[in-house]
């Protein structure tokens, strides 16, 4: 059985120094490939600048994003016990998206570039708390999502019905395009704004692996084992808040990478929620540089967004599951 | 009297139902009390009221004179072991990683596992008897083989108090025997077991104490045979039993319903 065995080599090989490994690997092709061509610019300010604050941050941005998406979609798998949940099921990264095609609509994000990833921050935290309010005080993993979907599609709605007014054909399509989600044009002040976010809630989420393990057992199994499920909705609402809220801030939205990297990787930390934590971080942040890399290696002076290159690996991925599912408990 | 889980005039309210009231249950070190009546009658809300999974609405629960709600909740899983009746598992784990959860309320974030925590480990699942198939995922086993391992996960935790929630439902009768054999083992250590039961003959026979709950409210309370009645059963349940012995030891059969 391919399963078992994938199981048995991964007992074997150290599954986090392999993925941390790729990471740095994809890393440094970030930042060594580029329309300038590839390897470290040579010489001229011009050159040091590409590197500086064009490819530098990028890579960041990449690794810190994918790092954020991954990570939250394991806790919230592990945290609902639902391998189908992702980050944008409570309704932030929708929230984020709203805040910064709002920012462009009213002009503000043409009157000063930060504009749009504050109102992305804006509006990350504005359905973060709505959802917590909605949920209620004592609310468990059902009514999170219930309200997660709701703030979700509300935020969806807005969204499309400020791209729907928008008078202005370029607004239009400078929303369309940030909603695709990219990389692309990032700077340093992007990095500065979200990398303190991003690790802040990724350290939030980190702390909730004991607490996933015991889930494993069902809520009041895990309750006798010392886990408080009102802290632990509480940080991981505020985790997700922070880390995919700035996440999207800066890049727009980006699907599939918190839904598919803890799914793959769940075989090869035995199934552990906790161990599947630091796993799925470096594989979200090694998927997101490496799809960004291809799509400056295959396409460079195409449009073709980050976001749809996810989206093109995710869906058929979906069909594998479909595939795969099938094949064990028959047709 | 301080090393009694001690349940005065505990109800609770589910919406507007009152699902329990005005139970007195004081479970003290070296005894096996069953927890008995009818489908609904409160079984499962008595016990996770014991175990502080619930707080009751009226009147307290408390553990050795401290109230359950006053206690940090990693010391109560030191100190009471929950088993419920729900045996969803939700990821595929081996039985070694679900068994060591029982370590949790022990171990400190970074820390790795003590020896003590691997020895409480190896001994739960020896008394389980689930130690041959350690290593397989969970998903694997069957119904009963699974209930053993998520018992085994609560004898990791070695508590003092052990609630369980119709821990013989879908064991064999080896392993329903091997299980009670294992509490009486608990008991003599000088720890305490609560158990929630519907097999009645297990509960007259390895049980030192019953309460027998009818609608929320205690019917009955008291040795096991002073509950277990034609009379009491009748009333809690609706059925016409007999109540025998054979081999020297008590059975409780259920003969018909009651029109």
């Amino acid at each position: 059985m391919p399963a078992t065995l994938r199981e048995a080599v991964a007992a074997r090989v150290p599954v986090l120094a392999v993925l941390a490994a790729v990471t740095a690997l994809a890393f440094v092709a970030s930042v060594l490939v580029g329309p300038a061509g590839f390897g470290l610019p040579q010489g001229s300010d011009a050159a040091s600048m590409i590197l500086w604050e064009i490819r530098l941050p990028r890579a960041i941005l990449g690794a810190l994003i994918g790092g954020a998406l991954g990570l939250s979609g394991a806790v919230l798998q592990g945290y609902l016990r639902n391998p189908l949940a992702e980050p944008g099921l409570l309704g932030i990264s929708g929230g984020a998206a709203l805040g910064a095609v709002i920012a462009i609509h009213t002009g503000a994000a043409g009157a000063f570039a930060l504009a749009l990833p504050v109102g992305g921050l804006l509006g990350a935290s504005i359905a973060a708390l709505t959802v917590m309010l909605l949920a209620g005080e004592r609310s468990g993993p059902l009514t999170l999502i219930l309200a997660g979907v709701a703030i979700s599609s509300l935020a969806g709605a807005l969204t499309t019905l400020a791209l729907n007014l928008s008078r202005n054909p370029f607004a239009s399509i400078e929303m369309l395009f940030w909603l695709l989600g990219s990389l692309t044009d990032r700077s340093l002040v992007h990095v500065w704004l979200a990398a303190p976010l991003i690790l802040a809630g990724a350290a939030l989420l980190l702390t909730t692996g004991r607490a996933l393990d015991a889930l494993t057992l069902g809520e009041e199994a895990a309750q006798n084992l010392g886990v408080n499920l009102v802290s632990l909705r509480n940080r991981i609402v505020a985790g997700t808040a922070l880390s995919v809220g700035a996440a999207t801030a800066v890049a727009g939205t980006i699907g599939f990478v918190g839904l598919v990297v803890p799914h793959l990787l769940r075989p090869l930390v035995g199934h552990e929620p906790r161990r599947l934590l630091p796993a799925s971080a470096l594989g979200g942040a090694a998927l997101i540089l490496a799809a960004d890399v291809s799509l400056r290696l295959f396409a460079p002076l195409s449009e073709v967004r980050l976001g749809v290159v996810t989206a093109l690996i995710g869906a058929p991925f979906f069909l594998w599951l479909i595939i795969k599912t099938r094949r064990e408990l028959g047709p | 009297m301080s090393d009694t889980l001690n349940a005065r005039g505990v109800g609770v309210r589910l919406g507007a139902r009152r699902v329990l009231r005005g139970i007195d249950l004081a479970v003290t070190p070296g005894e096996i009390v069953a927890v008995i009546g009818a489908n609904g009658a409160g079984k499962s809300t008595l016990l996770k009221a014991m175990s502080g999974l619930i707080a009751p609405d009226e009147g307290v629960v408390t553990l050795g004179g401290q109230p359950l709600a006053e206690l940090d909740a990693r010391a109560l899983g030191r100190e009471i072991a929950y088993l419920p009746q729900e045996r969803a598992v939700h990821w595929p784990l081996t039985v070694r990683r679900l068994v060591a959860l029982g370590r949790l309320p022990f171990r400190s974030r970074v820390a790795a596992p003590s020896l003590e925590d691997r020895d409480a480990i190896e001994e739960a699942m020896a008394a389980m008897d689930v130690t041959a198939f350690a290593d397989r995922a969970i998903t694997e086993l069957s119904g009963g083989e699974r209930a053993r391992v998520l018992l085994a996960r609560a004898l990791a935790q070695r508590p003092r108090f052990l609630v369980a929630d119709e821990p013989t439902t879908g064991l064999d009768p080896a392993h329903g025997l091997t299980l009670f054999a294992q509490f009486v083992r608990m008991a003599a250590e000088g720890r305490a077991v609560v158990v929630a039961l519907h097999d009645l003959s297990l509960a007259a026979r390895y049980c030192d104490r019953a309460l027998l709950l009818k609608d929320g409210a205690t019917l009955a309370l008291g040795t096991a045979r002073a509950v277990l009645t034609p009379q009491h059963l009748a009333q809690a349940y609706g059925v016409r039993a007999t109540v025998g012995e054979i081999e020297g030891r008590p059975v409780v059969l259920p003969i018909e319903p009651l029109p």
